[in-house]
Formats: C-alpha cells, sequence, structure tokens
C-alpha cells in the first residue's frame, strides 16, 4: 500500500520534471526543421525559473479569480496524473478515484477557470481568445464523449488501467478497427485541446490570432510561471494518456518495484519523443487552419470516431 | 492458426472500416483531386479485404478479385479520367454543394447507420462464418456513393460517386459469395471501364461546349431566357 502511494507520487513528479523538457524539445526540433538553431531544449525551464523570481502585477479591478486561477490550472493536470498509467500498466493508489470520464472534466475545470479569468480582466484580447478557446472546446466535446463511448463499449471499462490492457491482448486486438481509428480520432483531439498547429498556432505573438495564448496574457511574474508549467504538464498527461492508454501500452513497469519504475522512466520517454517527432512532421507539413474551418477539422474527428463505434456494432 | 485467423478477421474488418471513413470523405472532399484520390485510397481498401478474406478462407476466386481490382480501380480507371476529362476540371474547388458540408456528414451518419438495418436479414440467411463487417460497410459504402451523387455538383465526383457505389456492392458482395465467380468480377470491371470512358468522354464535350461542368448550374435545356429576351428587343 505504502509503496504504491509513492509510486503515485513518482509519477506526478516526473510529470512535472519532464513536461517543460518535452515542449523544449518540440521547439527545439520544430526550428530544426525550418533550418534554424532554435533555443536550448532546457529554455522552458529557464523561463520558468526567471518568471518565479519576478513580480507580479495585479490590475485592481479584477477578482479573486484571476488570482486563483494560476493554481487551478497547475494543479489539475496533476490530479489527471493520480488517474493514468504514465508509469506502470497496473493500477496505483489513486487509480479507481476517477476513470478517464472524471479525468477530461478535471482538465476541463481547469480550462474553465482559464476562461472566467481571461474574461475577469477585462484586457480585450482575453475574452476574444477565451471566446474562441469555448468554441474549439464544444467542438471537441463530443468527440471525448463519443471517444469514452466507444472505449467503455470496447473495453467495458472507462478506467484507463483496465481499457491498455484490453488493446493489446492478443496482440491482433490492436489491429481492431475501432482501435485505429480511435487512435486517430485522439490525435487530432490532441491538436486541437492543446492548440497545435492545424488548430491554433502555439508559437504566434499576433493577439488577433490567438486562441490559447492569449488567455494568459495579462498574467506575470509566478502567475504566468504557473499557467505556463500548468499548460506543459496538461500537453504531457494528454500525450501520456494517448501512448500509454491507446497506442503503446508496452514499456511500462509491471512489477511494484523501485527499481522496475526507475527502468520505465527513460522508455516512456523515448515513446514521448517518438511521438513528439510525428508531432513535429504534422506541424511542419500543414498549416493553421482559418477559424471557420476547425468545426470541419473537429466534424472530421467527430465523424471518424462515429465510425469507430459504428465499425464495433458492425464487427460480431 | 486461430490468433492467425483472429489477426486476418480484424486486418479485413480495419480495411472495411477504413474503407467506410473513404466513403465519408467523399461525401465532403471540395477538391474534385481530392475526390478521386480517395476513391483511388478506397479501391485498395477494397482490394486489401478480398486479399485478407482470401487468406481467410483460402479462396483462390479472391485472390483473383483483389488482383483484378488493384489493376483496374486505382489504376487504369484514374488515367483514363485523366485522359479524358480536361485537367482543369481536377484543381477546381466545389463551393456550392447542395448541402453544406457539416449537414451531409450528418446525413451521412444516419445512412451508415440505417445500412446496419438493412444489413440484418442479410446476415441472418447467411452462415455464421460469413458473418463479418463487409456487409453493412458494404451496404454503407453502396448508400452513400448514391448520397455523394446527389450532393455533389461537379463532374467529376458525381462519376467517382458512381463508381464508389459499386465498390461498396463488391465490398459486401466478396464478404457473402466467398466463390464468386471471377468472370462476374471481370464483367463488372470491364463494364465499369467502359461507363467511366463514356462519362469522361461526355464531361469532356460539355467542358467544350459550355466551358463549365458544374453540374448543378445546367439546370435548363437552352440558354437563360434573359439574353434571349434581349436578342428579341435588339
Amino acid at each position: 500500500m505504502a509503496d504504491r502511494i509513492a509510486f503515485n507520487m513518482i509519477q506526478v513528479l516526473v510529470v512535472m520534471a519532464f513536461a517543460p523538457l518535452a515542449s523544449g524539445v518540440l521547439s527545439r526540433l520544430k526550428e530544426l526543421v525550418q533550418s534554424k538553431r532554435g533555443p536550448s531544449i532546457f529554455q522552458p525551464y529557464r523561463d520558468l525559473w526567471k518568471l518565479f523570481h519576478k513580480d507580479e502585477i495585479v490590475s485592481e479591478d479584477s477578482s479573486w479569480i484571476f488570482l486563483f486561477t494560476p493554481y487551478m490550472i497547475f494543479i489539475t493536470p496533476i490530479f489527471v496524473t493520480l488517474l493514468i498509467p504514465v508509469l506502470t500498466n497496473y493500477p496505483l493508489f489513486f487509480a479507481f478515484m476517477g476513470d478517464m470520464i472524471g479525468g477530461g472534466f478535471v482538465l476541463a475545470l481547469g480550462g474553465f477557470f482559464a476562461t472566467l479569468a481571461a474574461i475577469d480582466t477585462a484586457n480585450p484580447y482575453g475574452p476574444m481568445g477565451a471566446s474562441r478557446t469555448r468554441m474549439v472546446g464544444f467542438l471537441a466535446e463530443p468527440v471525448f464523449m463519443i471517444v469514452f463511448f466507444t472505449v467503455s463499449f470496447v473495453a467495458g471499462s472507462t478506467i484507463p488501467y483496465i481499457v491498455q490492457e484490453k488493446w493489446v491482448t492478443p496482440v491482433a486486438n490492436f489491429f481492431m478497427p475501432s482501435h485505429v481509428l480511435l487512435m486517430l480520432a485522439f490525435l487530432m483531439l490532441i491538436l486541437a485541446e492543446g492548440g497545435r498547429i492545424p488548430v491554433d498556432n502555439p508559437t504566434g505573438h499576433f493577439e488577433l490570432a490567438m486562441i490559447d495564448e492569449s488567455k494568459s496574457l495579462e498574467y506575470s511574474g509566478r502567475g504566468f510561471a504557473l499557467v505556463k508549467w500548468g499548460g506543459f504538464m496538461k500537453m504531457f498527461v494528454l500525450m501520456s494518456i494517448f501512448l500509454n492508454v491507446l497506442v503503446t501500452p508496452w514499456g511500462l513497469a509491471a512489477e511494484v518495484s523501485a527499481g522496475d519504475i526507475l527502468l520505465s522512466i527513460p522508455q516512456v520517454l523515448l515513446k514521448i519523443f517518438i511521438f513528439l517527432l510525428l508531432l513535429v512532421v504534422i506541424e511542419s507539413s500543414l498549416s493553421k487552419l482559418r477559424l471557420f474551418r476547425i468545426s470541419e477539422f473537429l466534424g472530421a474527428a467527430f465523424i471518424i470516431c462515429v465510425a469507430a463505434m459504428i465499425a464495433q456494432v458492425f464487427t460480431y | 492458426m486461430n490468433s492467425t485467423n483472429q489477426l486476418l478477421d480484424n486486418l479485413n474488418a480495419l480495411a472495411a472500416a477504413l474503407f467506410l471513413l473513404t466513403a465519408f470523405g467523399m461525401v465532403a472532399m471540395r477538391q474534385a483531386r481530392g475526390v478521386l484520390n480517395l476513391f483511388i485510397a478506397q479501391s485498395l481498401l477494397l482490394s486489401a479485404s478480398a486479399l485478407f478474406l482470401g487468406l481467410r478462407f483460402h479462396s483462390d476466386h479472391l485472390y483473383g478479385v483483389a488482383l483484378v481490382d488493384i489493376i483496374i480501380k486505382p489504376v487504369i480507371i484514374p488515367w483514363l479520367l485523366r485522359r479524358t476529362a480536361p485537367a482543369e476540371i481536377y484543381t477546381r474547388r466545389e463551393v456550392n454543394q447542395a448541402l453544406n458540408i457539416p449537414t451531409a456528414l450528418l446525413a451521412a451518419l444516419a445512412l451508415a447507420i440505417l445500412a446496419y438495418f438493412l444489413a440484418q436479414p442479410i446476415l441472418g440467411a447467411v452462415a455464421p462464418q460469413f458473418r463479418n463487417p463487409n456487409v453493412p460497410i458494404g451496404i454503407a459504402g453502396l448508400l452513400l456513393g448514391a448520397f455523394t451523387i446527389t450532393v455533389r455538383r461537379e463532374a467529376v465526383p458525381l462519376l467517382v460517386g458512381l463508381l464508389a457505389m459499386e465498390n461498396g456492392a463488391f465490398l459486401a458482395g466478396i464478404a457473402i459469395a466467398r466463390d464468386l465467380p471471377l468472370i462476374v468480377e471481370l464483367a463488372v470491371a470491364s463494364d465499369g471501364l467502359i461507363v467511366v470512358f463514356i462519362m469522361g468522354v461526355l464531361t469532356r464535350a460539355v467542358y467544350r461546349q459550355i466551358g463549365s461542368t458544374a453540374v448543378g448550374e445546367l439546370a435548363s435545356l437552352k440558354e437563360a431566357p434573359e439574353t434571349a429576351g434581349e436578342e428579341r428587343t435588339a
């Protein structure tokens, strides 16, 4: 019991420690593809360090929501980390506190507070970005729901630890049509939720074209550091769910021992690195969609996951 | 042995599911070239499905079907279409479909679900080992091809919709009738070739006469009445 709690905490520490690194590696890889040198892969850590040592300025007209939100954004991915398999393929202490739907709600709570905080300061760009994020969010919501329904339909459960086992026992199950289509739909969801390129440009600095970024324009100092770190962790958590639950549930610790856990960390990081390579290919080869084409992008994701469900019904 | 069969079943189901996805794509894709590429992908998936089923049931006929399919549909038909219809058509984007894209996709989803219920009596009549997703997905492909024809307003996507209907019928056919005589496949395939050739030439003729292949606007037999009126007053 005690070691399972300890391992759960190790998972949280791994996510906290390596999420900025994943972001740094991703931006470095993108710059390399564009034949630039790019910043060091440790730049996000330096940014966080710098921001934590700066003064924080809060608008006089803002309410408690503005002060509370950075903690919310920071803490929600950590809660989700307790529920999902990051390093182990057996359930840890908190695994049965919530399933994938619960995890989705917790992540959505962070997004909800981010929206409120963006409106709170009455900066003209904040509400605009917030309403755009909501638009993407409410188009992504049905896709999330159908993905969860299909997962529970196939695996008979929405606890991620049970789901991941279903896809690979026997190995032939990996090629189940519902599985492959779900992977595709979830990849599109990650692109939309993480604000990656076909939906949003994460490196853009033009306020009118921003979707995700403009919500944190008003933050400075420690608050901004927490918002940024939370964003890194959210992306890391989404990638972990995608890789460890849906795509490649291999390379995770199988035994309750500290050695196994430590051994699984480099393997998980390797998987995430390979996924980042895929992400770089996607981001470098596509262009950002016009705002009103996003509904078509997510509509396609919706069709794909409904097709996954239909295919599951059709397979007797 | 059993696990190989299971793997083949899953791979076949996967090919069929992707087939369904390409059928949805044809309803939504704006560019004529994109529609044609989707058709090529769909035909490749059809032959993959025939190959997997052939391996699964050790049927030479299905290998033959896969072979004929892979030669005629993804290679010869697109080549014929590109030769006969003018190249300018393929770069065109279609902006005014009969329904807007999200609505068309939702209707297409409803059709796919309808196909499931249509397949039930057929599946009830055949032996258990033939009950695989090809039948409902093939019927869905047939319906979606017909739906593509109703919503599109450009000549090439219309023709591709017709060919997609045939693809759907075959996907269902290879699953139910395992020893489908090869001669049927050959006959249908050569028929399809002739259809494509005639339609391609027709499209070319229409394009030459009118300068457009936007079928949706070719609603009347004579030229627009206001120009006729002008002539009369002049």
